[in-house]
């Protein structure tokens, strides 16, 4: 009963925080100063145009509630179709507006840019976390020596560098060595699947590297911290008293033990993971969400900026649950 | 087990010799001030005016070093030493700017929540959860872009989301001292709350948040570069995220323009990390518990502890979320 308890908790919390955050980007970009749609209406269109537009965006509608239709048709509904609830039931009905710049739906764009930018996080995570695990059991095993001074202090300057420096400096680097950005060689053609995959893995090694570098700082605290906790335990030392090597112990009980927090900072870094994701595909022009979330900045696209940043955020707070839900599933210690 | 939660005595540790003897702190201290005098004596140090407007020919677009331009020249043919050098006000004045703001939001949050219990607690603790689970740059982009560029803007945004932190930290010190002796006593015979929270808790409370203050301001710094890289900084002045984006957009990468990209992203480095060298060193004079554990060796535990910017220090174990295991520990 106490996981039921923990689990509606936690789910309870998730959703009223997504709910804010829907109320927030509803909110938002009502706002703004000026007209909204003055991004596609011409001061020099017809006024009847420009009503036309703002109809069509369904913004001369009320913006809570719409008391007059109530009155006029004498039905409660009726008063339901101001801007606000048209906002949740489009969003339940996947429909997240259509660009200003390019007329195509949101969702559109976004999906077409989903792919890349799953590609690079997972790559990006995948390398930081074993980068972290490998160097922090090191660290905790070697604790005291140079190796672990060493470590650490990697450690702690990878985080003090901004991700979009160091993007940059890889790219100066790497320069003519290997592709300076994009997902793919534009208008390629291969002769065979690993050509294709070799491909992509050039375009790939930059901005992952990147993302890893950003990550791994953390990781690798976080697990030789708890890997000196757990290896003060007695189960070590009858470990190494029935003679196992070093590397069986480290593998089979110290990183098992040592992981469970490792699960919570790659919850608790999404965020960091999400902001430097956002740079890396700016500077390498990775077709993502990132470089899209930019591109709608600098063109003022309001609805695809409002689709991207609710789509970012709700998979984040959805995350950090299913995160929640592992850590309480891998540790039955956690009195939840 | 508040002696094994209890961080903080004044009487102890924090005075200026015992931080002195910190080899870390005291690196950290020197590089600090090295960049704060730049950023003061700007005027006199810099070689040009990075925001007179200049006459260029195209020889002096992206030029390289040369005995006049000892950083080059930018995609206009300013001189790329002056902008730095100038960018260090605005990325110094942002970053102790907000990490204000965070302090004080964060202090009286972590106060009141630590102090008063209960269901104010319970529901001041679910809000920084909420802030804190939702990504910080998505949301400063969006709101920046709604909001309008500019210093004023920057700083409040970043101030007023990165206090969550700070508030958790606060509130972890005040509970612990809560239980106190000296605070029981003070309640014992009438002293009423507010009082207790300002003239009894508050002095334990102020070394903690220093030390993480101190974290704080690198932290914004950090925002306030990307923010500015990614094209949203204030358009009128110049801060080394700013002369980043311009030397990103203008191909100074394809033009292998080192001299562009390489000084704002190292003076970034520089100031992060004296940052964190003084706030590490900070938290280890306020943290005996981490000096008396025979098993770890403390600098690397305060590293970490520094590191996570105060999520180690409220939570000593980590935990999903601090506010479900109840209060106290």
């Amino acid at each position: 009963m106490q996981r039921l308890d923990y689990f509606i908790r936690k789910a309870a919390f998730s959703i009223l925080t997504a709910l804010g955050v829907l109320i927030f980007n509803f909110l938002l970009f009502r706002i703004i100063p000026g007209d909204p749609v003055s991004m596609i209406v011409s001061p020099r269109m017809r006024p009847e145009t420009r009503e036309r537009i703002r109809h069509q965006y369904g913004l001369d509608k009320p913006i809570w509630f719409d008391s007059g239709a109530v009155r006029e048709t004498g039905s409660l509904l009726a008063g339901f179709d101001s801007q606000f609830f048209l906002y949740f039931r489009n969003l339940a009905q996947g429909n997240l507006g259509e660009s200003f710049r390019q007329h195509r739906p949101v969702a559109e764009l976004m999906g077409n840019r989903l792919g890349p930018t799953v590609v690079l996080i997972l790559v990006g995570e995948l390398t930081g976390i074993i980068l972290g695990i490998i160097l922090g059991l090191l660290a905790a095993w070697k604790r005291k020596t140079a190796i672990d001074t060493v470590a650490t202090t990697i450690g702690l300057a990878a985080w003090a560098l901004p991700p979009f420096w160091f993007g940059i400096l890889l790219l100066i680097l790497a320069r003519g060595k290997l592709p300076m950005g994009g997902f793919i060689t534009p208008g390629a053609i291969y002769s065979n699947p690993f050509e294709q995959l070799q491909d992509m893995a050039s375009h790939v090694i930059l901005p992952a590297t990147t993302l890893a570098v950003l990550l791994f700082g953390s990781y690798m605290l976080i697990v030789r911290n708890s890997s000196l906790e757990v290896m003060a335990e007695d189960y070590i030392l009858t470990a190494k008293a029935k003679g196992l090597s070093s590397a069986r112990i480290l593998r089979d009980h110290v990183l098992k033990n040592a992981s469970l927090p490792l699960v919570t900072i790659i919850a608790m870094d999404l965020g960091i993971a999400l902001a430097g994701t956002i740079q890396i595909e700016t500077i390498f022009s990775w077709p993502g969400l990132g470089r899209l979330m930019f591109d709608s900045i600098a063109q003022r696209d309001y609805p695809v900026l409002q689709g991207v940043f609710l789509l970012l955020a709700v998979g984040v707070i959805g995350a950090n649950f299913l995160a929640d839900l592992t850590y309480v599933a891998l540790d039955p210690r956690v009195k939840a | 087990m508040t002696a094994l939660l209890a961080p903080v005595s004044m009487e102890k540790g924090l005075t200026l010799r015992a931080f002195l003897r910190k080899g870390g702190g005291v690196l950290g201290l020197v590089m600090l001030s090295f960049i704060v005098s730049i950023a003061v004596f700007a005027p006199w140090i810099a070689p040009y005016d990075p925001y007179e407007i200049v006459e260029a020919t195209t020889s002096d677009v992206l030029a390289p070093p040369s005995a006049a331009h000892l950083l080059g020249q930018d995609d206009t043919g300013k001189d790329v030493l002056s902008s730095v050098i100038y960018g260090a006000r605005i990325s110094l004045i942002v970053g102790f700017s907000a990490a204000l703001i965070v302090v004080v939001v964060g202090t009286i949050v972590g106060m009141v929540s630590g102090y008063a219990g209960g269901w104010v607690d319970m529901v001041l603790m679910r809000i920084t959860d909420a802030i804190l689970v939702v990504p910080t740059l998505p949301l400063m982009l969006v709101i920046i872009t709604v909001a309008g560029r500019g210093i004023t803007n920057i700083i409040l945004v970043i101030g007023f989301l990165s206090w969550t932190y700070a508030a958790r930290v606060v509130r972890s010190q005040v509970l612990s001292v809560k239980e106190r002796q000296f605070v029981m006593r003070a309640r014992a015979i009438g002293v009423g709350h507010l009082r207790i929270m300002t003239v009894h808790i508050l002095p334990q409370v102020i070394p903690v948040i220093f030390a993480e203050g101190i974290l704080d301001i690198s932290y914004a710094i950090l925002s306030e570069a990307t923010l500015s890289f990614l094209g949203l900084g204030d358009p009128t002045l110049i801060s080394w995220g700013s002369i980043l984006n311009r030397a990103f957009l203008r191909g100074a990468v394809t033009r292998g323009a080192w001299w562009f990209l390489i000084p704002p992203g190292l003076a970034l480095a520089w100031v992060t990390l004296s940052l964190n060298f003084i706030g590490n060193a900070l938290q280890e004079l306020i943290n005996p518990r981490l000096q008396t554990h025979h098993l770890f060796d403390e600098r690397k535990i305060v590293v970490m502890n520094g590191f996570l910017g105060g999520a180690a220090a409220a939570a000593p174990t980590p935990q999903p979320l601090a506010s479900d295991m109840g209060e106290g520990r």
